[in-house]
């Protein structure tokens, strides 16, 4: 028989719904994204004062806004080092980094890598559309050669990045990859994301319907091959993970391609943090810490 | 004229040239002596030059000054170099085995030591260092006992075999020099004080401590890299999170999270990080969220000269980040300052929720100086502002009447509610919002709203302004020159002003400590009856007065300037001002004679 504690309110997705309506295009990838995130908060039951949502800048990056939980709208590329802020000084909360492909891959890379090898207890969300969005259709990290746009007009020479070696190589534990249109698949991805205690990077097929005419829904759709069913799939086994991450073509993996649980978030590594969380700390020095401080100058 | 005694050690880096400054440093603190020590290096980890300046006294010392009474060349080269600057009662002690002296000045007296007789060397290879503080401090007249006690100290770890091979050494050096050197003059006195020697970076490291920082990040970056070095050596201690940042873009922006979370967040870098870190303290500025940066000048531009100090990032602080927003600029104006600053900075960031910079350079923050420990207080006043860190847990959600954290105010300060209180869930934005922190970036753009966002914003640059003192005046009311410097100069000007009023030629000095806000009619007021104006400063144009000049269209009679990469000495400044006076010149830029 369930218990229910007088003072304990029962979250739905309505409680999670943001002050205003996504600005997203019609059709576009991302309210899918949205609806998984806020259906996987309702599912743990995270109270929304206790989830932080941090972004960049993008189209994919104004999700903050459209989520009621505490939100930062960071600058371009900068979310994962704002986040890291964030959870070292108050790692009892929920955080969730949310952008897209530019944002991370591209402005923000060099954050994007160092992140991951610390192992930063945050779920990253990147809404991958292979595109820029919002400067309305440039080439991004992560399209593919050949690609068209306006700032590739001739087609794209530069081979785009792997997020999900990337991730592997970088020593992320948490490796895995949705698509925007497979919410039940989605949601249980970004419930795992949460829970799991270190850095999750959660790479999201999010089609733009309005600047990128080459990996659309229709294009993915048949290609997109649950990891989960196959039974014979191991995703402790990093070197599996790296060769299915290889696969791109008639055949693209989703689902969780790596986990692993052995290794400490970057806060529960520093004893600093042993006593609880710092924003909840004695901003004084105790005055014998202070004249020792002061007696090694003497 | 105050007494002082300097001591010049030269040598190359890796010779040991610390060591014995070190030693100096805590005997003369000991003794209840006041000192400041200037390490003049280069940015290489074994050879070149590298000069280290200490000068004592018993009253307070602020700079390098003009003299050198003691200098201990530990190869050739630095006594090539130096030999020449000293003057009639100095002295050189130096390894006869390896060192030829040149010629010296009238009554410079030439020590030398045999240091193969009196040590071995084989053994220990620092022996000439040894030897030779120990001579020093029988010149000086200082008893063998503080040495003893000193090097017993230093080389404690190492096991007491170690401590009396060094302790012998140095008595060695003592004897010798009692028995065929000649004292100086004036005996370094003992006081009964004691005080402690710190850099400014440790001072600033130890004033965010004070100041309850909770979170510190940095990439290494000379010179702001002593900052870090005592952050994380005692972050354990302190309760500090420390961290190391792939570059200064992810430490400012770290740094910004981690203050937005609720804790006092503080980053230090030099000219080159901080220009990475400016588009970030626009996103403080823009969510509101305060947080400390330090700056520590060098030479530049670009790599520039890394271990050379410079006031020349002053533009690069007015000019950071596009857009206007109110913030905070200070220069402290010694190294004890540095310590005191961080406390107050911190709480006008966070009263007014906005970036605050200190400006530091190379000369304090590597530079050396004798503080009373009382002044390092680590009890200083803590106002966090308007912050909201609890609420009930049934506290509403967003509904009407809601928590704004962006609300219209007549200071324009809205009360900020950290992640994880309840009821107050908010987004905090880069892009322009609304109250509520609804983006009016994007698709609800509004020449109303962003006008009245932008003006709340704006309120607290009056609140600031009121909230930080206008400079003042010291030295005489009436004077033949008034000089006006900013920062790290307040020392070297205000014994340059001791100098000329000995001289007969009565200087006072108007020192500016807060840059933004700077208080631009009251500065207007103090000088509208000076007789004779000049701006000192370590630059090339003129960084200040051009600052001064856009603020309240002051202009001066005349400029000191020095871009050389060394800081003033007293003389220079004496000598710059008679000049002026006697009319020939209005830009003074004297030359370094020391070559370093």
């Amino acid at each position: 028989m369930a218990t229910v504690l007088a003072d304990t309110k029962h979250l739905a997705m309505a409680d999670f719904k943001g002050k205003v309506d996504p600005d997203w295009c019609p059709g576009c990838g991302d309210f899918g994204v949205l609806a998984a995130v806020q259906k996987a908060l309702v599912d743990l039951q995270i109270p929304n004062h206790n989830v932080v949502t941090i972004s960049g800048i993008g189209c994919s990056s104004n999700f903050p806004g459209f989520i009621n939980t505490y939100g930062m709208h960071t600058l371009h590329g900068r979310a994962l080092a704002v986040a890291t802020g964030v959870k070292l000084a108050n790692h009892e909360l929920t955080v969730l980094v949310t952008g897209g492909d530019g944002d991370g891959f591209g402005i923000g890379g060099n954050h994007f890598m160092h992140t991951m090898r610390r192992n930063v207890d945050v779920l990253y969300i990147v809404m991958d559309n292979q595109i820029y969005g919002l400067t309305t259709g440039q080439t991004s990290p992560t399209s593919r050669v050949g690609m068209k746009t306006k700032s590739m007009p001739f087609g794209n020479i530069e081979s785009p990045v792997n997020p999900i070696s990337l991730a592997l190589t970088a020593g992320a534990t948490f490796v895995a990859r949705g698509f925007s249109a497979d919410q039940k698949h989605l949601t249980e991805l970004i419930k795992q994301g949460i829970q799991h205690q270190g850095f999750s990077f959660l790479d999201v097929f999010s089609p733009c319907v309005t600047y990128n005419h080459d990996n659309t829904f229709q294009w993915f759709r048949p290609r997109v091959k649950k990891l989960e069913d196959d039974p014979a799939y191991n995703s402790t086994d990093w070197m599996a993970a790296m060769e299915k991450s290889l696969l791109w073509g008639d055949e693209i993996p989703i689902g969780k391609f790596f986990e692993r649980t052995d290794l400490p978030a970057l806060h529960a590594a520093e004893p600093v943090l042993d006593a609880g969380p710092l924003v909840h700390s004695d901003p004084h020095i105790p005055p014998d810490v202070a004249r020792s401080f002061v007696e090694e100058l003497m | 004229m105050k007494k002082t005694f300097t001591i010049g050690i030269g040598g190359a880096a890796g010779q040991g040239v610390a060591t014995p400054g070190d030693i100096f440093a805590k005997i003369f603190s000991r003794r209840g002596l006041h000192l400041n020590a200037y390490n003049a290096y280069q940015s290489i980890i074994r050879g070149g030059h590298t000069f280290l300046t200490i000068r004592t006294g018993p009253e307070k010392v602020t700079n390098m000054g003009d003299r050198i009474d003691l200098l201990i060349p530990l190869n050739q080269d630095a006594m090539d170099r130096h030999l020449g600057l000293l003057t009639n009662g100095a002295a050189c002690i130096y390894n006869a085995d390896t060192i030829k002296p040149g010629a010296a000045a009238e009554g410079v007296a030439l020590c030398p030591l045999p240091v193969s007789k009196l040590a071995d060397i084989s053994r220990n290879k620092v022996a000439q260092n040894t030897l030779a503080v120990g001579a020093g401090l029988s010149m000086m007249g200082i008893g063998f006992q503080s040495l003893e006690q000193v090097l017993s100290e230093q080389f404690k770890k190492k096991g007491d075999a170690v401590v009396s091979e060094n302790v012998g050494i140095a008595r060695a050096g003592y004897d010798y020099a009692t028995a065929n050197f000649k004292s100086f003059a004036w005996p370094l006195p003992l006081t009964g004080k004691r005080y402690a020697v710190l850099s400014g970076n440790t001072a600033m490291a130890m004033g965010g401590a004070a100041a309850g920082v909770k979170f510190y990040c940095a990439y290494p970056m000379s010179p702001s890299t002593g900052v870090l070095h005592w952050m994380a050596s005692h972050a354990r201690k302190a309760g500090i999170m420390v961290r190391q940042v792939e570059d200064e873009i992810g430490v400012v922006n770290m740094a910004i999270g981690a203050a937005h979370a609720g804790v006092r967040s503080m980053c230090a870098t030099s000219g080159g990080g901080f220009a990475l870190m400016s588009e970030g303290l626009g996103l403080s500025a823009m969510m509101e969220t305060p947080v400390v940066v330090i700056d520590c000048q060098r030479a530049g531009p670009s790599t520039g000269v890394p271990t050379k100090t410079e006031q020349g990032d002053l533009w690069q602080m007015l000019g950071a980040a596009f857009g206007d927003y109110p913030r905070a600029i200070a220069a402290p104006l010694d190294i004890g300052d540095c310590f005191k600053i961080i406390p107050e900075m911190f709480n006008i960031a966070d009263r007014f929720q906005c970036p605050g910079i200190v400006l530091c350079d190379l000369l304090l923050s590597e530079g050396r100086l004798s503080v009373d420990p009382e002044d390092l207080d680590f009890a200083p006043v803590v106002d966090r502002g308007e912050l909201i860190t609890t609420a009930p847990a049934d506290s509403g959600s967003n509904g009407e009447g809601a928590y704004k954290r962006y609300k219209f105010t007549a200071s324009g300060i809205s009360p900020r509610a950290v992640p994880g209180v309840p009821g107050h869930t908010h987004t905090a934005a880069s892009d322009e919002h609304d109250e509520d922190g609804v983006l009016i970036s994007d698709e609800f753009t509004n020449p109303t709203k962003r006008r009245a966002m932008m003006e709340k914003r704006m309120r607290k640059v009056a609140g600031i302004e009121a909230a930080v003192p206008p400079p003042a005046l010291s030295g005489p009311r009436e004077a033949d020159v008034t000089l006006i410097g900013w920062g790290s100069t307040n020392g070297v000007i205000a014994e340059a002003c001791e100098i000329l009023n000995d001289q007969g030629i009565s200087a006072n000095q108007l020192q500016i400590r807060w840059l933004v806000p700077l208080h631009g009619e009251a500065i207007l007021n103090t000088l509208k009856n000076a007789r004779h104006t000049i701006i000192v400063e370590n630059n090339y144009s003129g960084q200040f007065a051009r600052y001064l000049r856009s603020e309240t269209s002051f202009v001066p009679n005349g400029h000191i300037r020095k871009y050389d990469g060394e800081p003033f000495m007293p003389h220079h400044i004496v000598a710059a001002v008679k000049e002026q006076l006697g009319g020939s010149v209005s830009l003074s830029v004297p030359a370094h004679e020391i070559l370093v």
